[in-house]
């Protein structure tokens, strides 16, 4: 298990360095020099001694493969830049907002889970009746209505039928619990609908796909209670293809929250993308890409470790 | 098959000697004895026995024909001008002039969801099929070439999986700024359909690695074709299944993805119609008293990406139930 492990930790290195390169050549490409959009972005009169001055002093007058050696050294040790807009520290800009936008998606997923195993499980063992095909239909569904517009008909609902208003200011988990999930959840609610669409279609087919093995007609032909051969021999199995579902759309979750956070007026990692991208803040979006990549990247390494440690064979390949 | 059997009356028809001698001794067949039926499976056009096996991708392919039309005949079946601004009429309820009301600049909402399908049809279809493409061409060379171009190209494929969709499209938006030609925003379609690439690449990279192992490669291969030729003649063929399905599937997402883009602010812009655009800035503020602006054009996305995704599943479970999209 220890050998796997290190081996799939350095089979990440390339692929983190890959996204590191594709990010850091992203930036060079959006043409333009960041300091004249910095100091002559509104038109402002600046004299060229200040703006060679600020070059070297942002160490841009090195060659490229140094500056990329800077950026990268100066991200293993914490230091992501300063946004260019606010002037702020990147990683104190990200930080106060990460909170906020990791608890929506871990109730998200919750919801997800907790929509889609009864229903995929349901959906597979009652194959090609009304249940099914509610099921079915109700989850193709979720597929295509965007989450967006799911919280902007939550908020409507609410406000026709509760007078509900999405509240300006966020409350913290452990200041009100109560204020704050009731504030969260119907954003949870909105991305978690697609979410658990994606899980229950994937429950249902791999479920679908295990019962057809010998070992559960064995289990079958043994005598075993159906519920038994259910539970015990076919979910244990169908579940690993939904736990990477599960996890890869876990990492994907803040691509949904982009877009749901503004319907709520949240002030999360999402809300601070557009706004990065619409002020052509760069420092700020490099930042962000790359911790989501990041991101996704070290999801996929647990999940990798998750399937080794429930699958033994895996390990031993 | 020999054309003077073919039998247009549906009857069963004798074939072979055991269907013969079937009918040359009826003594032999029992009461209650299993019929066998040995009519000649009627060759059906593929769209028919599309329609016929799947009734839900049908449905889908309705809905897809519907829209295309509603985009073709746009200015006729529009009962306004999208762009027309009536102050009179300012969020005016659905009502027999206004079917399903009017925003808060007058505007018929019909005409500009029925005008938003042009845009949503031509952004979902020409980013999906240049994204599809390029990553089909990506996959069947990797696949072809193998050993360290294989590798490089998987490396860099895992590089932009690594970047949620939206993120990724964001992030092109940024870099690349606007390229209008034609009226369509060039850099929004290679923005949608960029995260595509190494999805669809994947997909048809593990097909041609079956084909590339099959006998006829190697002796095509002997024969001293090019690669061009053993490329476009043998594989490309085997692997047109997987592409259709992909870029199908990817309608979609790409219609989804650019009415997320829109709603944002970063993708079509005003006056434009486009079913994002229109639930974006002005319509949050109307909720209460114009709520008609906000459900409309999202019943159509979601319509318009069920379909597709309907029509996708529906095409996968026909030409090849074991491609994982």
């Amino acid at each position: 298990m220890l050998r796997y492990i290190v081996q799939r930790l350095l089979l990440m290195i390339p692929t983190l360095l890959g996204v590191a390169i594709l990010v850091f050549l992203m930036l060079r490409l959006m043409g333009g020099d960041p300091v004249e959009v910095m100091l002559r972005g509104e038109g402002a009169n600046v004299p060229q001694e200040i703006i060679e001055a600020e070059r070297v002093r942002l160490g841009l007058d090195k060659p490229i493969v140094v500056q990329f050696g800077r950026w990268l050294g100066g991200m293993l040790t914490g230091d992501f830049g300063v946004s260019m807009w606010t002037g702020n520290p990147v990683s104190h800009e990200i930080a106060s907002r990460l909170q906020l936008s990791i608890q929506v998606a871990v109730m998200a997923t919750i919801l997800a889970v907790l929509l889609a195993i009864p229903l995929g499980t349901l959906s597979a063992l009652y194959k090609d009746t009304w249940i099914d095909h509610l099921i079915r239909v109700v989850s193709i569904a979720g597929l295509g209505i965007p989450s967006f517009w799911l919280g902007m008909i939550i908020i409507l609902l609410l406000l026709s039928y509760f007078h509900w208003h999405p509240p300006l200011t966020f409350t913290p988990l452990l200041e009100n619990p109560r204020e704050n999930l009731l504030q969260l959840i119907w954003p949870a609610l909105a991305v978690g609908y697609r979410y658990s669409s994606v899980a229950t279609r994937m429950m249902r087919s791999t479920l679908l796909e295990v019962l057809q093995e010998d070992y559960i007609r064995t289990a079958r032909a043994k005598g075993v209670y159906e519920r038994l051969v259910v539970t015990r021999h076919a979910l244990s199995n169908a579940m690993l293809p939904v736990v990477t579902v599960v996890g890869l759309e876990f990492a994907f979750l803040i691509g949904g929250l982009v877009v749901t956070e503004q319907v709520f007026n949240l002030n999360g990692i999402g809300k601070l993308f557009v706004q990065a991208v619409a002020r052509s803040d760069f420092t700020m979006v490099q930042s962000l890409v790359l911790l989501v990549a990041v991101f996704f990247i070290v999801v996929n390494f647990v999940i990798d470790m998750l399937y080794a440690w429930l699958d033994p064979r895996i390990r031993y390949r | 098959m020999n054309p003077s059997q073919s039998n247009p009356q549906d009857e069963p028809l004798p074939l072979g000697a055991l269907a013969q001698a079937a009918h040359a001794a009826p003594a032999m067949t029992l009461p209650g004895a299993i019929q066998v039926d040995y009519r000649i499976p009627k060759r059906r056009h593929p769209l028919v026995a599309f329609m016929r096996q799947q009734p839900l991708g049908t449905a889908g392919l309705l809905i897809i024909l519907l829209m295309v039309l509603a985009a073709i005949f746009a200015p006729w079946v529009a009962p306004y001008d999208p762009l027309d601004v009536d102050y009179a009429g300012l969020l005016a309820p659905p009502s027999p002039e206004h079917l399903l009301g009017t925003d808060n600049f007058g505007r018929d909402v019909l005409s500009r969801i029925i005008f938003g399908s042009q845009t949503a049809l031509a952004v979902g279809f020409l980013s999906s099929l240049i994204g599809s493409t390029i990553g089909a061409v990506i996959g069947v060379a990797s696949a072809y070439f193998g050993g360290i171009t294989d590798l490089i190209i998987q490396r860099l494929m895992d590089i932009i999986l690594a970047f949620p969709i939206i993120v990724l499209a964001l992030a092109v938006v940024a870099v690349l700024g606007k390229n209008v030609i034609f009226g369509i925003d060039w850099n929004l379609i290679m923005a949608i359909g960029l995260p595509m690439i190494p999805k669809v690449a994947r997909v048809v990279r593990s097909s041609a690695l079956s084909i590339r192992e099959m006998p006829y490669i190697d002796a095509a291969r002997t024969a001293g074709f090019s690669h061009v030729r053993i490329i476009f003649r043998h594989i490309v063929p085997n692997v047109v299944a997987p592409y259709l399905i992909m870029l199908t599937a990817f309608v979609g997402q790409a219609i989804l993805l650019e009415a997320s883009l829109s709603f944002l602010g970063l993708g079509v812009t005003e006056p434009t119609a486009a079913w994002g655009l229109m639930l974006s800035g002005s319509a949050i503020d109307f909720y209460e008293q114009a709520p008609w602006m906000i459900v409309f054009p999202g019943v159509a996305i979601s319509l318009a990406v069920f379909a597709f995704n309907l029509f996708g599943d529906s095409l996968r479970d026909w030409l090849d139930p074991r491609i994982k999209i």
